[in-house]
């Protein structure tokens, strides 16, 4: 049963389902991430040592450089990537990435998204609406 | 989005399935951001290092190999972002062979697609500088912001895949920095002290990066009363952009559009002295061990490069230290003809180019060589490779200098 939805901007990427990893931070896959081990690497971020493999990641905004839009690829070629990105606001490097690698991906919601998602949760995400559904 | 002829034509495949996929690519991108038609590009930077790029990337780019020469050609000058290897220099920093057997994949691929390897960040300093108005698909942060901001010229931050797609077409979606509404600023500051060498100006990025939530928040900075150089603003901007993913910033004065935004109504925040203290107090170590020196992000350039060896001339790097400086191999050629490489490389000090530090494996390199603690006067590489599992300091050129010759860290 659908408890609750959330509207975003019409997104990138297919339907996916998965569980949800949450934090009021921000996200670059350079900065932030040992994408051998899968896990955040960023003493600082509020996400440090939790692994994102097969998680719905869903952070605030996008930050740093541009090579997350490569990176996105290898990390779901190498199956060790997230399931999904729900952003407060992307940047256009995360979109690119998002399109590149087609790793689903929502933003420019009506709520501050991380605020009323809890890690744990599980989610249903449809990009094409834009919409996410807590399962 | 509304596609003109040749649009149409590059979809149905009439041009080859590089350019329609590149297409297909972009009217995604297009899409997410309401992006109502493209917008022709004069040039192109990619950013792909083999980091970055990995295997899955590699194999992307030899991919357009099979398609026939003139079909994988690029339609638009394009030119390279720093590399992730210097195949003269490998060794001395002890970087696995593998990574050159990538990278010279990676570079064969894009020759073939007629990509000229200029392997570096500071395209604006040394090729081709945009000018007002003209439109472009540039894929580093740093080259984005100083050519939005200081030359007055419209690109969004172009990733990889965005940016070869680019090349591809020889346009982008117009959205974001290609449209005047989204240059106007909506956050202001007002400096009340004067930077006084290159990382007070990366420091000053890093701090107004910090204050902006998105990639469309855009800021205005008033108070500054002096010309910043190229390479004050090229730290300031790079730093900002790392700091925030901000793709441009007004400097009241000194910017080409600053003019146009008089009057805001915008609530001014003040940044301080003890702003700036703070700023760099957030990369205070408890010791002063050291490992290593970097000169990087951005890549230096000559004149950075001069003063740098002046500094290191007659002066020897402590033998437990390295003394590392990226710049591109454009200029390392002019330090090579007026002595600079020579006094830098006769402290000790190791010039790599066509690479920039972060770009190239950084984690390994660091693992190979038993680097923790890294110094640098970049506030980008401060704030970058805390994920890469180093200890980051921020200080002078100055104090990097004395750093690396007492053998630890001196503030």
């Amino acid at each position: 049963m659908i408890s609750k939805l959330f509207i975003g901007h019409v997104g990138i990427g297919n339907a996916v389902q998965g569980e949800a990893l949450v934090a009021n931070d921000n996200f670059s896959a350079r900065y932030d991430l040992d994408r051998k081990k899968g896990v955040f690497s960023r003493k600082t971020h509020k996400l440090f040592n939790e692994s994102y493999v097969d998680k719905v990641l869903v952070l605030n905004v996008a930050k740093g450089g541009v090579a997350s839009a490569w990176m996105f690829k290898s990390m779901v070629d190498s199956k060790i990537a997230p399931k999904a990105l729900l952003l407060n606001f992307a940047n256009p490097i995360i979109a690119q990435g998002a399109a590149h690698a087609n790793l689903p991906l929502i933003d420019r919601f009506d709520v501050d998204i991380t605020t009323v998602i809890k890690s744990g949760y599980m989610l249903n995400l449809l990009p094409e609406f834009g919409k996410v559904e807590i399962l | 989005m509304k596609l003109n002829n040749l649009e149409l034509e590059i979809e149905s495949g009439k041009f080859g399935e590089p350019r329609r996929l590149a297409l297909e690519h972009q009217k995604k991108v297009g899409r997410f951001f309401d992006a109502k038609k493209f917008v022709e590009v004069s040039q192109v930077h990619i950013m792909a290092d083999t980091e970055a790029l990995g295997f899955s990337g590699i194999n992307f780019l030899e991919s357009f190999l099979k398609e026939n020469k003139n079909e994988r050609k690029v339609w638009v000058p394009t030119i390279t972002d720093p590399r992730g290897a210097d195949f003269n220099s490998y060794k001395k920093i002890k970087q696995s062979k593998k990574f050159l057997d990538m990278e010279a994949r990676a570079i064969n691929a894009f020759k073939s697609l007629g990509v000229m390897m200029t392997d570096t960040c500071i395209n604006y300093q040394v090729f081709m500088p945009p000018v007002l108005g003209e439109h472009l698909a540039f894929g580093d942060t740093g080259s984005s912001i100083y050519a939005n901001s200081v030359l007055g010229a419209r690109t969004n931050f172009e990733g990889g895949p965005s940016a070869l797609a680019a090349s591809f077409t020889g346009r982008t979606p117009m959205y974001g920095l290609h449209l005047e509404r989204n240059r106007i600023p909506n956050k202001a500051f007002l400096v009340k002290f004067r930077p006084s060498n290159l990382s007070d100006w990366g420091a000053l990025g890093g701090i107004i990066g910090q204050e902006m939530m998105s990639y469309w928040d855009m800021p205005i900075i008033y108070g500054l009363d002096i010309r910043p150089s190229s390479d004050e603003l090229k730290h300031f901007g790079a730093a900002m952009a790392s700091f925030g993913s901000t793709p441009m910033f007004h400097i009241d004065g000194v910017t080409p559009e600053s003019h146009i935004h008089q009057n805001l109504n915008i609530k001014l925040k003040t940044i301080t002295n003890l702003d700036l203290k703070k700023f760099y107090e957030g990369f205070l170590p408890d010791d002063n061990q050291l490992d290593v020196i970097v000169f990087s992000a951005p890549q230096l350039s000559l004149d950075e490069m001069r003063v740098l060896s002046e500094m290191l001339d007659g002066k020897k790097v402590h033998p437990d230290i390295s003394l590392i400086v990226c710049t591109a191999s454009s200029v390392k050629i002019l330090c090579d003809k007026n002595n600079i490489s020579e006094k830098i490389e006769g402290a000790g000090g190791i010039i790599l180019e066509g690479v920039c530090f972060y770009n190239m494996h950084a984690r390994e390199i660091g693992e190979a060589n038993g680097w923790r603690r890294l110094m640098s006067n970049s506030a980008k590489i401060a704030n970058i490779l805390g994920g890469y599992g180093y200890e980051t300091i921020l200080n002078t050129m100055e104090k990097c200098v004395e750093s690396a010759c007492k053998g630890k860290i001196v503030t």
